[in-house]
C-alpha cells in the first residue's frame, strides 16, 4: 500500500496546475470583490472560500482518474488489491486537498482578510473537509471516468453528494469565524467524522466491484 | 388474488384515506386550521420514497453479487418511483408551506436537504444514460446507487436534527407528537403512510414489467 501511495506521489504533474489553478481563482474573487471596494463581510467570506475549495477540490480530484491510462490500470490490477488502490488515492486525495486547502487559506487571507478568531478549529475543520471531498470525490472520479462524457458527469454526481458535507463544514467554519466556543460546534464536528466514516466505508465496500468492470 | 391481496388492500386504504382525510373532524389548531388534512398525503410521500428507496438499493446489492438484467431492472425502476414520490412531497410540501408558512419555499434545513437529494437521484438518472454498454451501465449505476443512498440519507434523518426547522418539532426531532395526541388523526394518518407505500412498490412494480417487455420485444427484434 504504501507503494501505492507513491506511484500516486510520483504522477504529480497536475499539483503545480492545480496551486495555480487555486492561486487564480482566489485573484479573480479578490479582484471582482476589490471592484466594489470595502471589506467582505464574514458570512460572504466563509461562502467564497468554500466554493473556491469545492471547485478546485472537484477538479484536482478528477485528474486523477480521467488521466489514469489503461494500460496501468491493469497493471496496477495484477499486482494490489482494489482496496489498497482506493485506500491509497483517496490519502494522496486528501493530502493534495489539504495541501491545496491551506495555501487557499493562506493566500485568502492574505488578499481578502482574515476575519477567523479561531484558527486551531477552523484548520482542523479545513482538515476534516479535505478527507470527506477525498472520500466523496475519489469514488465518483471513478464511476465517472467509466463513463463517456466524464467531465460533466463528475460536476452533476460529486456537487449534490458533496452538499450534506459542505452544510456541516460552513456551519463549522461559521462558529470558527465568530470564535464561538469548542461546545458549540463539537455536535456538527461529530456528524462530519461519521459522515466521513460512512463515505469512507461505503468506497472501501463498493471500489472492488467499480475495478473488475 | 392470494398474490394480489396488497393491491386491493393499497385500493381499500387509499379510498379510506382519500374520504376519511377530508371529511373527519380534525384538531383546531391556529395557522394550521384544516390544511393539516396535508398530513394524511404530504408525510406518507416521504415513508414512501425511503420504502422504495430502500428496496433500490436492495435490488442494487443484489445485482452486484449476481449480475442479472432483472435486479438492474428492478432496483432503476424503484429509484425512478422514489424519484416521483420525492417531486409530490416536494409539491404537496410546497402548497402546504404556501398557506402556512406563506412562501412556496422557505429556507427549511428539510426542504434543501430533499431538493438535494433529489439533484443526487437526479445525477443517477443522467449516470444510466450516458453509458452505452449495458453491462457496465447496470454495474457502474448500482454502484452510485448504493453510495447516494449513504450520503443521502443523513441528508434527509440527521442534519435536520441539528438546526433549526419550520417542521413539527423543530430544533430537537422532527416528530410529530403533538398531533399524534389525537387519536382520530392517527386513525387515518398509519393507514395512509401504508397505503401510500403500498402504491408506491405497485407503481415500481408495473414500470418494472413494462422495461422487461420492452427488453424482451428488443431482444426478439434483434434476434
Amino acid at each position: 500500500m504504501q507503494k501505492d501511495f507513491r506511484l500516486e506521489w510520483r504522477q504529480r504533474a497536475a499539483l503545480n496546475g492545480m496551486l495555480l489553478y487555486v492561486s487564480s481563482t482566489v485573484f479573480v474573487c479578490y479582484l471582482s470583490f476589490s471592484l466594489r471596494g470595502g471589506q467582505l463581510p464574514a458570512p460572504a467570506w466563509n461562502a467564497l472560500f468554500w466554493i473556491v475549495l469545492l471547485f478546485s477540490a472537484v477538479n484536482a480530484v478528477a485528474k486523477g482518474f480521467l488521466q489514469e491510462s489503461r494500460g496501468r490500470m491493469l497493471y496496477y490490477y495484477t499486482v494490489v488489491r482494489p482496496q489498497a488502490v482506493i485506500l491509497a488515492k483517496i490519502a494522496y486525495n486528501a493530502l493534495l486537498l489539504l495541501g491545496l486547502a491551506l495555501v487557499a487559506f493562506a493566500l485568502y487571507a492574505v488578499v481578502l482578510g482574515n476575519p477567523v478568531q479561531n484558527v486551531p478549529l477552523f484548520v482542523g475543520n479545513v482538515l476534516l473537509g479535505a478527507v470527506g471531498f477525498a472520500g466523496t470525490l475519489t469514488l465518483v472520479a471513478g464511476i465517472a471516468a467509466k463513463a463517456t462524457n466524464s467531465s460533466t458527469l463528475m460536476a452533476v454526481l460529486g456537487f449534490p453528494l458533496m452538499v450534506p458535507m459542505l452544510l456541516l463544514l460552513i456551519k463549522v467554519s461559521k462558529n470558527a469565524l465568530d470564535g464561538l466556543e469548542f461546545e458549540a460546534s463539537q455536535n456538527s464536528l461529530l456528524t462530519l467524522v461519521a459522515l466521513n466514516l460512512i463515505v469512507g466505508a461505503v468506497s472501501y465496500l463498493l471500489f472492488p466491484f467499480l475495478w473488475r468492470s | 388474488m392470494k398474490k394480489n391481496w396488497w393491491k386491493a388492500l393499497t385500493v381499500i386504504l387509499l379510498l379510506y384515506v382519500a374520504v376519511a382525510g377530508l371529511l373527519v373532524p380534525v384538531p383546531r389548531l391556529a395557522i394550521l386550521n384544516e390544511s393539516i388534512r396535508n398530513l394524511y398525503f404530504h408525510v406518507p410521500m416521504w415513508f414512501g420514497m425511503t420504502a422504495i428507496l430502500i428496496a433500490s438499493v436492495y435490488y442494487s446489492v443484489r445485482y452486484l453479487r449476481t449480475p442479472t438484467a432483472e435486479f438492474d431492472i428492478k432496483a432503476h425502476e424503484a429509484a425512478r418511483t422514489g424519484i416521483l414520490m420525492g417531486c409530490v412531497g416536494l409539491v404537496t410540501g410546497s402548497i402546504w408551506a404556501r398557506y402556512t408558512w406563506g412562501a412556496w419555499w422557505t429556507n427549511d434545513p428539510k426542504l434543501n436537504g430533499a431538493a438535494v437529494a433529489m439533484l443526487i437521484y437526479g445525477a443517477y438518472l443522467v449516470l444510466r444514460s450516458s453509458f452505452t454498454d449495458e453491462q457496465q451501465r447496470a454495474r457502474v449505476s448500482s454502484i452510485y446507487n448504493i453510495f447516494a443512498f449513504a450520503v443521502a440519507m443523513p441528508l434527509f434523518y440527521v442534519l435536520p436534527r441539528l438546526t433549526d426547522s419550520l417542521h413539527p418539532g423543530a430544533g430537537g426531532n422532527p416528530a410529530f407528537a403533538r398531533y399524534d395526541l389525537d387519536s382520530d388523526m392517527r386513525l387515518v394518518f398509519y393507514p395512509a403512510v401504508i397505503g401510500w407505500t403500498l402504491l408506491a412498490f405497485w407503481v415500481a412494480q408495473l414500470a418494472t414489467r413494462i422495461s422487461v417487455l420492452k427488453l424482451k420485444v428488443y431482444e426478439k427484434q434483434i434476434a
